[in-house]
């Protein structure tokens, strides 16, 4: 038996396993980009995102997970686990914080998630997509990179769906980075109340916390108190009462 | 026991997954509607209750937070493993909506501040 093929038996049979191994070190070497190369300004979890995606490029329908080393991938970013992890964020949203978000936070989250959700079906529907589970699919990628897949995933679309709205959750985490700064002196986000609005309505948690470093860091707080809410409210909203409303709208 | 926080988040998500599967059926979608979102909901709820009667133990707060912190590892995992050619064949719709997304709610943002009367009380801010 050669070096090769012991290594290869050796991961075929530990394939979860190896990728936590890979997991970990394309973590590593995003954040590590992210703080020499970029200074922070685009986020670790949106630099190890996309060259998620870009790893994709080397399989096919399966991605990565086509290459037999890396067949864990397909298991450890499997819809169990993923959903599973994302309840589990729950444990950090402390129903009693939302209360200090104020009329204002809350309305903010809602209007974000549907205002995210109307647009992003919109776009994908003049870019050619028309049925309803994939253009709800797009739509709520266009809230975050989660909400994106859980939705898709829930109504069954195709992978090729679900990574469109992936990225579009993906390019949505960057514009809000770099994008903040540059708006926030336009839309008066200098004070804690319009960084609470500001995360309600952009809601990406990465995005919104970088944006808001670069812009003022003492207003990340207040951002990220109501972004923590709205990856769960789209999750909620997205596969349910939105795609029922899209779906009448689109049948007639 | 951090095994039980893991079971509980499972009972929340089995819950959950369940509930979003009934009403699935309900509207006639083959599918599962919202399940994550009231498996995140009923998880808020009992911790929320647990809470007041002094709130769960370490160990099975760990047990949670672990899989919370296994979030971003696993969308990575997950984006690594898309049929992303085909997604590529489809076009810019993923720079074009996540853009125009992101940059229109940008401009809510000054109506929504002037909802509510409420200022933020801040130590550091005048």
């Amino acid at each position: 038996m050669t070096m090769n093929e012991m290594i290869n038996q050796l991961i075929g049979k530990n394939g979860l396993l190896f990728a936590f191994l890979f997991v970990g070190i394309i973590m590593w070497v995003s954040f590590k980009i992210s703080a020499t190369l970029f200074n922070k300004k685009i986020p670790g979890v949106a630099l190890a995102v996309s060259i998620g995606l870009s790893l994709a490029f080397l399989g096919d329908k399966k991605g990565i997970a086509d290459l037999s080393l890396f067949s864990g991938m397909a298991f450890f970013g499997g819809s169990m686990l993923r959903d599973f992890a994302v309840v589990a964020t729950a444990m950090g949203a402390d129903v009693n914080k939302i209360k200090s978000a104020g009329l204002a936070g809350v309305l903010s989250l809602f209007v974000g998630v549907f205002w995210s959700f109307s647009i992003g079906v919109l776009c994908a529907y003049l870019l050619g997509y028309t049925d309803p589970a994939s253009l709800a699919t797009i739509g709520a990628g266009a809230c975050t990179y989660i909400v994106g897949p859980v939705t898709g995933s829930a109504l069954g679309v195709s992978s090729e769906i679900i990574a469109i709205s992936i990225a579009t959750g993906v390019v949505k985490t960057i514009v809000a980075t770099v994008g903040t700064p540059l708006f926030a002196k336009y839309i008066q986000l200098n004070n804690p109340k319009a960084a609470i609005v500001f995360g309600g309505l952009i809601g990406t948690t990465s995005g919104v916390t970088a944006g808001l470093a670069a812009t003022d860091p003492k207003l990340v707080p207040y951002g990220a108190l109501t972004a923590t809410f709205y990856t769960g409210l789209g999750c909620l909203l997205c596969p349910s009462l939105f795609y029922f409303v899209l779906r009448l709208l689109l049948n007639g | 026991m951090k095994i039980y926080g893991v079971a509980l988040l499972a009972f929340c998500f089995l819950a959950g997954k369940f509930l979003g599967t009934l009403l699935g059926k309900l509207i006639d979608v083959n599918g599962d509607v919202g399940g994550v979102g009231f498996a995140m909901l009923l998880l808020i709820s009992i911790n929320a209750w647990v809470n007041k009667k002094g709130g769960l133990e370490i160990g099975t707060k760990e047990g949670i937070l672990f899989w919370s912190g296994m979030y971003i590892p696993i969308i990575i995992a997950m984006a690594s493993t898309q049929n992303v050619k085909a997604a590529l064949t489809g076009g810019p719709v993923a720079l074009v909506a996540g853009t125009i997304v992101t940059l229109s709610a940008f401009f809510i943002v000054p109506v929504l501040s002037k909802i509510g009367k409420e200022q933020i009380k801040t130590d550091d801010h005048e």
